[in-house]
């Protein structure tokens, strides 16, 4: 499945300073759908390069980050349940920058 | 609001509870409202208007100052304010104005967003740096003292560069963009650190009333979420209108002064950002215990006189900064540093992570007191 990510606010800097991703994420093995929360584990194991723990907590983002679904805030679509489709984009924002 | 989350399993649309017209764009924390993008610009605008007509916070005619870092703050209040003051004929005059504390790398590229938001706004910048108020670059402060303590430099060399700023300006006041959770997070560390004169303080939408330049915090109960998401959506729409590549997005400048880790503030403020998940109005009840912690008239304030040796406010006989310069010029950069009670006690800096590392952790430094 084709997804575009983006992170911003600083986040971007735990991902070798790229802001747009390009990715191909597939469902896991048995299971039809990919949702946001296979989507972060897949974030974090290939995309995170250092500090994890400033992105996630536990299996979710760590309180602070905003998360968009295609410009919609997630906390509309589910958050970890929240099931993406093909060319979904998702961006990434931390607030936990200076002001 | 009544209605309890809907969580369809596809990410279905949900329809915006003010104008039920439009699909909802997010969640507003304060009220847990699903509202759409337009009805979000329309109520996050007009609550920071009711602000500032109900705590008066500027009178027709004055001049303003905007204490811009390049930040998401400050960017998002330049451009708001700028709005209001056109469409609600606030009659005022506004102006940026930074601090070029001489940290090379990071001002130098915040410096850079505060440039093309003059431009973009069309607001007067002034830039004051620490190099033309104080001799010293913080990178030359650095050099001397080491990481540890820097961060006493920064907030009370920071604050005073402020106020002259602001007095070479001319201006009433200076606005700036400390939010919601900022401010719930200084009461939760004036309370750590059981600093009751600026709990009762940290509180106000106005303060130095009696000193230079009075402040004022028109974010005071904006939630950082919305004051992060505004750009984002608003920006977005923008686009289709405007094609100009730089104001792509409300331009902000998102990394921290690296001399500035500050963990002991960094886990106050993750602690709040816990309660908002679990409870999104913890962070306006915080600020409302701030407010009813007022200081008993008994207790003493310390008294206010001025600086012998540089004209800035000061209850001593030389204000903080002059006696932290004192120890800079004559090589014994210890001098003033931990004596004064209540000033950063070495709570600000935890400078064993700070090996130049970008940090996105925390606030700046300096900030604990508005
Ligand atoms: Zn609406
Ligand atoms: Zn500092
Ligand atoms: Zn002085």
């Amino acid at each position: 499945m084709q997804l575009t990510l983006e992170f911003g606010g600083g986040l971007e800097l735990l991902c070798e300073s790229v802001k747009i991703h390009s990715v191909n994420v597939d469902p896991q093995v048995g299971e039809e759908k990919l949702t946001m929360k296979d989507l972060l584990s897949w974030v974090r194991a290939n995309l995170i390069k250092e500090r994890p723990e400033m992105f996630m907590k536990g299996d979710s983002v760590r309180p602070g980050v905003l998360v968009l679904v295609n410009d919609c805030d997630w906390e509309l679509s589910g958050q970890l349940d929240t099931t993406l489709e093909e060319k979904d984009v998702i961006v990434f924002i931390s607030t936990l920058h200076g002001g | 609001m009544g209605e309890a989350e809907v969580k369809p399993k596809k990410a279905g649309p949900v329809q915006c509870s003010i104008c039920s017209q439009r699909r909802a764009a997010l969640k507003r924390p304060k009220t847990l409202e699903q509202i759409c993008r337009e009805c979000f610009y329309a109520v996050f605008e007009e609550e920071i208007h009711r602000v500032v007509v109900d705590n008066q916070l500027f009178k027709p005619g004055e001049r303003i100052a905007i204490g811009a870092s390049g930040g998401k703050d400050s960017t998002v209040l330049a451009y708001v304010l700028s709005e209001l003051n056109r469409r609600h004929n606030y009659g005022l005059d506004l102006f940026l104005l930074s601090v070029d504390e001489g940290i090379t790398g990071y001002r130098d590229d915040s410096l850079e967003t505060v440039k093309r938001n003059e431009i973009q706004y069309g607001l007067p910048l002034k830039v004051v740096s620490y190099k033309d108020l104080y001799g010293w670059t913080m990178d030359e402060i650095v050099k001397m003292i080491g990481l540890k303590n820097n961060c006493t430099f920064c907030g009370v060399f920071r604050r005073q560069a402020l106020d002259r700023g602001a007095a070479m300006l001319k201006v009433d006041k200076l606005a700036t963009g400390h939010n919601a959770d900022d401010i719930a997070e200084t009461v939760l560390l004036n309370i750590l650190r059981g600093d009751i004169a600026r709990l009762s303080r940290c509180t106000s939408i106005i303060t130095g009333e009696d000193g230079p330049i009075p402040r004022c915090k028109p974010f005071k109960y904006t939630y950082e979420k919305e004051i992060v998401i505004y750009p984002y959506s608003f920006l977005q729409n923008l686009n289709r209108i405007y094609t100009y590549a730089y104001f792509k997005r409300l331009d902000y400048f998102s990394t921290e002064c690296i001399y500035s880790p500050n963990a002991y503030r960094g886990f106050a403020r993750e602690f709040i950002k816990d309660l908002e998940r679990i409870r999104p109005r913890a962070i306006l009840d915080i600020i409302r215990s701030g407010e009813k912690f007022r200081i008993s008239t008994s207790a003493k304030m310390p008294e206010q006189g001025t600086c012998e040796r540089c004209g800035y406010i000061s209850s001593q006989k030389w204000c903080k900064a002059c006696v932290l310069l004192e120890g800079l010029n004559r090589g014994l950069p210890k001098l003033g540093i931990g004596r004064t009670r209540g000033l950063n006690n070495g709570l600000e800096c935890d400078t064993k992570q700070s090996n130049g590392v970008k940090n996105i952790q925390s606030k700046q430094c300096g900030t604990l007191d508005f």
